[in-house]
């Protein structure tokens, strides 16, 4: 029998040449007449490893990296194809402590199977949620969403039940399911690694929610930016269709929903729910005003569901193992499982799904191993690039919505972004403004004028021109965007300058703890 | 004209029946041309039973359509803050340096147009570029230099 290799075809495996590797294992494989089934599986999101080469044997994946293309032949020598040991070598994949210190359950199979075969999609869990959706009443789905507590995964955590309730009660003879895939926030990934590790685990999601709300057309906004998602899911849809997980007889119930991807275009603001819409609909993605919300009035002005990937991806298993399961993790009003990105200046940088309740240090020093450079880590940027900036004091908080929103952070899409001791935050204040001046929709003046003002008063700050007075300036800028914007983009590109201000408040020239709301 | 009118007539066709199809047939446009010739804005228009204001309005608002021809390959370096806290300003400059070029700008040669990227996704291995559907992580000096020099010298590809 062929021995099964993994060798990743994600993104950022294949930016530090998994491709290359890959074609080197086949072709040595090939030299030497060894029997391999080569796949290319989804990242198991340890980064570090990448790329991170797999082996089955009969204990289990083992598991080898960071493999270069230069290490396949001694690999080979060293008799990887039975476990055999070699410098690269990091043993069980399932035992390595990063991996297996986590709750894995939207990710379950995101590296573990070939991402296109629908065949080890079933074998390990997949389509229990649909078999079960298509048996029973529209509503029975939706109180299964409610009853797990699951909240949207892009950002604003809306409790995702309540939105399909709406939908539900709003009738139409045409309803929509949207998923957004824009995935904007810089150091995000889990959508993309989801996409492309598991694409039917969304797809399902999607086929679901059409069925609780009565939706049969659904779309996948995606940016452009991810070309390779674009590749896996326009084939992972061909592939359902014909399987029967889409179409006009899904599953053989007579129920229909069909899918399409649609890219984006390199807007940031798409990624807000309207501007998506807007988008969708062929014109400029500019922020609509709210209400009427999309869930009454959305896409083409008809009741429309737009959730996150990983919100829909986390619903199969809502509905497979029940609602009660998933509720059982996490804490407070957090439920469920949170899938964490780590980037930035970090040893240890990957994705990390827990349930809520992990604090800042536990993720940043037990997974991440501290900084990449060796040097003390001095702020990381929560949620984005409208996220505030968290000094190490506030290190000890635990992931969960509400106890970020106590001081002012927010976990938004659950990037978290790891700068050392030489970060300049006068300088990320003012690319905070600089992101919102480029990215603004044009739609509303705080937003749009604030925003080149705002870059203005900090170039101003830095050369030492009147810094009081432009300082006072800044903040008022800061609460006229806050409070005055059409949407979060103008309205929250405060939360990181007024952080970097409040806790860096000597990278801006000045010498005691500046407190703006004081 | 260097690009063929049919061609953006089968383009249009093939999507003019989609709810929505500006972006589709834009995208499919400049894929199959290099940007978006200023004569397709009224054909586009035509299809779509849209005014030509709209599909204009539409073509500038997004960031990755253009209605100049670019370099033979599109390099873009990624300014968000995973790739900043991981040396990305540094490569930013190199890039512009190393190019004779600011962002936005095409090399003299009509090899390489530089434009900057907010995130490719790809930030756990930062910095990070893009040329085509290729991704680049952990990029220093000296991949960038590598990646540029087998873009230039590749010339028959694209
Ligand atoms: C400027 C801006 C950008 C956003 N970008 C994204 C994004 O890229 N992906 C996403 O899922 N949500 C994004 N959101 C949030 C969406 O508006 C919306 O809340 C979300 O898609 C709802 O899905 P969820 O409930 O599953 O999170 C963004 C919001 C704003 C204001
Ligand atoms: S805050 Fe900015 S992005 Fe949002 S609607 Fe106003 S101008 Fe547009
Ligand atoms: S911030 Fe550069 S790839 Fe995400």
């Amino acid at each position: 029998m062929a021995t099964r290799v993994f060798v990743p075809a994600d993104t950022t495996a294949a930016s530090v040449g998994a491709d290359r590797v890959a074609a080197a294992i086949a072709a040595e494989a090939e030299r030497r007449g060894e029997n391999i089934e080569l796949v290319r599986n989804g990242s198991r999101g340890m980064f570090w490893l990448e790329p991170l080469v797999e082996v089955q044997s009969d204990i289990g994946r083992l598991a080898y990296g960071p493999v270069t293309k230069a290490d396949v032949a001694g690999l080979f020598d060293a008799g990887f194809l039975k476990g055999g040991a070699h410098p690269l070598g990091l043993g069980l994949t399932g035992e390595i402590p990063y991996f297996k210190n986590q709750q894995r359950l939207t990710f379950a199979r995101v590296g573990l199977i070939d991402p296109l075969s629908i065949t080890e999609y079933e074998a390990n869990g997949g389509l229990a949620g649909l078999r079960k959706a298509v048996a029973v009443a529209p509503v029975q789905i939706v109180d299964d969403v409610k009853a797990s507590g699951l909240r949207g995964r892009g950002g604003a955590a809306f409790p995702t039940g309540l939105k399909w309730q709406t939908v539900l009660n709003t009738p139409a003879d045409q309803k929509y399911i949207v998923c957004n895939a824009d995935e904007g926030d810089s150091g995000t990934f889990a959508d993309r690694m989801l996409m492309e590790g598991d694409p039917y685990s969304l797809i399902e999601g999607m086929v679901i929610a059409g069925l609780g709300v009565g939706a049969t057309q659904g779309h996948i906004y995606l940016r452009s930016e991810y070309p390779r998602c674009w590749k896996v899911l326009n084939e992972a849809i061909e592939r359902a269709r014909e399987f029967g997980m889409l179409g006009d007889n899904i599953l053989d119930s007579g129920k229909a929903f069909e899918l399409e991807v649609r890219l984006g275009a390199g807007s940031y603001v798409c990624g807000e729910e309207t501007a998506l819409l807007e988008s969708l609909e062929g014109k400029r993605g500019e922020v609509r005003a709210k209400p009427p919300v999309p869930a009454i009035s959305g896409l083409f002005g008809k009741p429309t569901v737009v959730n996150n990937v990983i919100t829909l991806a986390s619903v199969p298993i809502i509905l497979g193992c029940g609602p009660a399961f998933y509720h059982d993790y996490g804490m407070g009003r957090s439920r469920g499982t949170l899938t964490l990105q780590l980037a930035g200046n970090i040893k240890y940088p990957g994705m990390i799904e827990r349930a809520f309740g992990l604090t800042l240090k536990e993720l940043l020093y037990d997974y991440g191993g501290g900084s990449a450079s060796g040097r003390p880590l001095r702020a990381v940027q929560a949620g984005g690039p409208l996220g505030a900036y968290i000094p190490v004091e506030d290190f000890d908080m635990p992931l969960d919505y509400e106890a970020f929103m106590e001081r002012g952070a927010m976990i938004g899409h659950g990037g978290v972004v790891a700068f050392d001791d030489t970060v300049d935050m006068l300088k990320m204040a003012r690319f905070a403004m600089e992101f919102c001046a480029e990215e603004s929709c044009g739609k509303c003046t705080p937003c749009r004028i604030g925003a080149v003002r705002g870059v203005e008063v900090i170039d101003r700050i830095k050369a030492g021109t009147e810094p009081e007075k432009n300082l006072q300036l800044l903040e008022s800028l800061c609460d006229t965007m806050q409070y005055g914007s059409l949407c979060a983009m103008g309205g929250m590109t405060p939360y990181p300058v007024v952080s970097a201000l409040k806790h860096f408040p000597e990278d801006f020239g000045l010498k005691e703890n500046h407190n703006p709301e004081n | 004209m260097t690009y063929d009118t049919n061609r953006i007539e089968a383009i249009i066709d093939a999507h003019r029946h989609r709810p929505g199809a500006t972006l589709p047939i834009l995208h499919d446009i400049q894929e199959a041309v290099g940007y978006v010739p200023e004569e397709s804005i009224p054909i586009i228009a035509d299809a779509l039973n849209l005014s030509r204001a709209e599909i204009y309005g539409a073509v500038t608002y997004y960031s990755d359509f253009r209605m100049q021809p670019a370099g033979r390959h599109i390099v873009q370096v990624c300014r968000g803050e995973a790739c900043q806290a991981k040396g990305g300003c540094d490569l930013e400059e190199h890039a512009k340096r190393s190019l004779g070029v600011d962002f936005h700008e095409t090399t003299r040669d009509r090899e390489i147009t530089l434009e900057p990227v907010f995130c490719l996704g790809n930030c756990a291995c930062s910095p990070s570029m893009r040329v085509g559907d290729e991704i680049f992580g952990r990029v220093d000096e000296v991949t960038f230099d590598e990646v540029i020099r087998d873009l230039k010298s590749n010339r028959g590809a694209n």
